[in-house]
């Protein structure tokens, strides 16, 4: 149990995806315009993240390596990840429509999203069992919501705040998101393994 | 050893496609039903005199009752009571201004042939072609207005429509008696 508690902390402070591994950057810069938005887009990522880690361990486990294709790893599992978050979008349109309206565009995006690649092919190399591919993947996505809402939070003050011209828009907001890095470096000394 | 991949990916897919088909058949989702039926009743000229970016957008808004129903100026009051009729609403009087159904006329003397007005119009009510005379079908022509903003020489007037036979209609008794 001890465990799981470490992985979870480790992915959503210590190694967390977006400030400390730099995966899954456009959604970071792309979606944390407003907040409402950044809100839906986690929750998707969240969702699909810790579903499609499960999944690509289990094709990983299953399919690649007892036939030894671990090379065709990438392309397995970008297949895998389209078809879950297609799946996804069709069952929520169904059961959820009003989630599926919050989430509507962003769904799609998440297909391309390389965080989601990234849990996958991590969960491979570090060898974890199949419940801790789901904590890693479900902490993975509870860091990248969790920041990419903090981020959001920050760029509806920045907007408003009085910034020098030539550092309008994205240039301000990389450099916020750069203080964020650094300050999320702070968490390196909390978990050593 | 290639032909194992081959194969193991292929399948992969194909299960996936599978999966992915059968959930598109069903979970299928029809459309909304009520704002088809509102949709169908709109004249569809996409003028946007309602406040909304055209004919569907109003049906939807609605069929979700965010919008009132008197608010197509060119279906006039018989889109507003069969709208009425259709959700079992009470009908209400067309919003102020647009009572009186109108058509566009092109003043013949001023008019340039540019064509722009053509282009304007969402229900293809003007006939013209290039430096040639413009002219209004009035019977298609369904008073909304979009083609006198862009006129160059202003040559474009909404006039009411006069009653003629297809035009005229029974005064309301209120009317009758106060007069």
């Amino acid at each position: 149990m001890t465990e799981y508690a470490l992985i979870l902390i480790s992915t959503v402070l210590v190694n967390n995806f977006v400030l400390v591994k730099f995966l899954g950057l456009c959604p970071f810069m792309g979606v944390s315009k407003r907040f409402e938005t950044a809100l839906g887009m986690g929750l998707a990522t969240t969702f699909v993240m810790t579903l499609s880690s499960v999944c690509t361990w289990l094709v990983n486990t299953y399919v690649l390596t007892p036939l030894e294709i671990e090379y065709l790893r990438t392309i397995a599992f970008i297949l895998v990840i389209a078809a879950v978050v297609q799946f996804t979008e069709t069952v929520m349109h169904r059961e959820s429509p009003v989630l599926y309206q919050v989430l509507g565009i962003f769904l799609p995006l998440i297909t391309t999203n390389c965080a989601v690649l990234g849990v996958a092919i991590l969960n491979t190399q570090e060898a974890h069992t199949l419940a801790e591919s789901a904590v890693f993947g479900f902490g993975a996505a509870v860091g990248f919501s969790l920041v990419l809402i903090l981020f959001a939070g920050i760029r509806e003050r920045v907007a408003v705040a009085d910034v020098p011209q030539p550092f309008q828009g994205s240039a301000v907001a990389l450099i916020t998101a750069g203080l964020m890095s650094l300050a999320f470096m702070g968490f390196a000394g909390l978990v050593t393994e | 050893m290639v032909l194992t991949a081959i194969l193991a990916m292929t399948a992969l897919a194909a299960v996936l496609g599978l999966l992915l088909g059968y959930s598109a058949i069903r979970f299928r989702v029809e459309g909304d039903p009520v704002a088809d039926q509102v949709d169908a009743l709109l004249p569809q000229s996409q003028c946007g005199q309602c406040g909304f970016a055209g004919c569907r957008p109003y049906a939807e808004a609605v069929a979700q009752g965010t919008a009132t129903l008197n608010k197509c100026v060119p279906g006039g009051e018989t889109t507003a009571r069969a709208l009425a009729d259709l959700l079992g609403r009470e009908p209400e009087p067309l919003e102020a201004g647009v009572q009186a159904p109108t058509v566009a006329l092109i003043d013949d003397q001023a008019c340039i042939g540019c064509t722009l007005c053509l282009q304007a119009c969402p229900v293809d009510a003007i006939l013209g072609a290039p430096k040639q005379l413009h002219g209004v079908i009035a019977a298609e022509c369904t008073g909304c207005g979009l083609c006198v903003a862009p006129c160059p020489v202003a040559c474009i007037r909404m006039v009411p429509v006069g009653t003629d036979i297809a035009h005229w209609r029974w005064p309301a008794p209120n009317q009758r008696l106060a007069a």
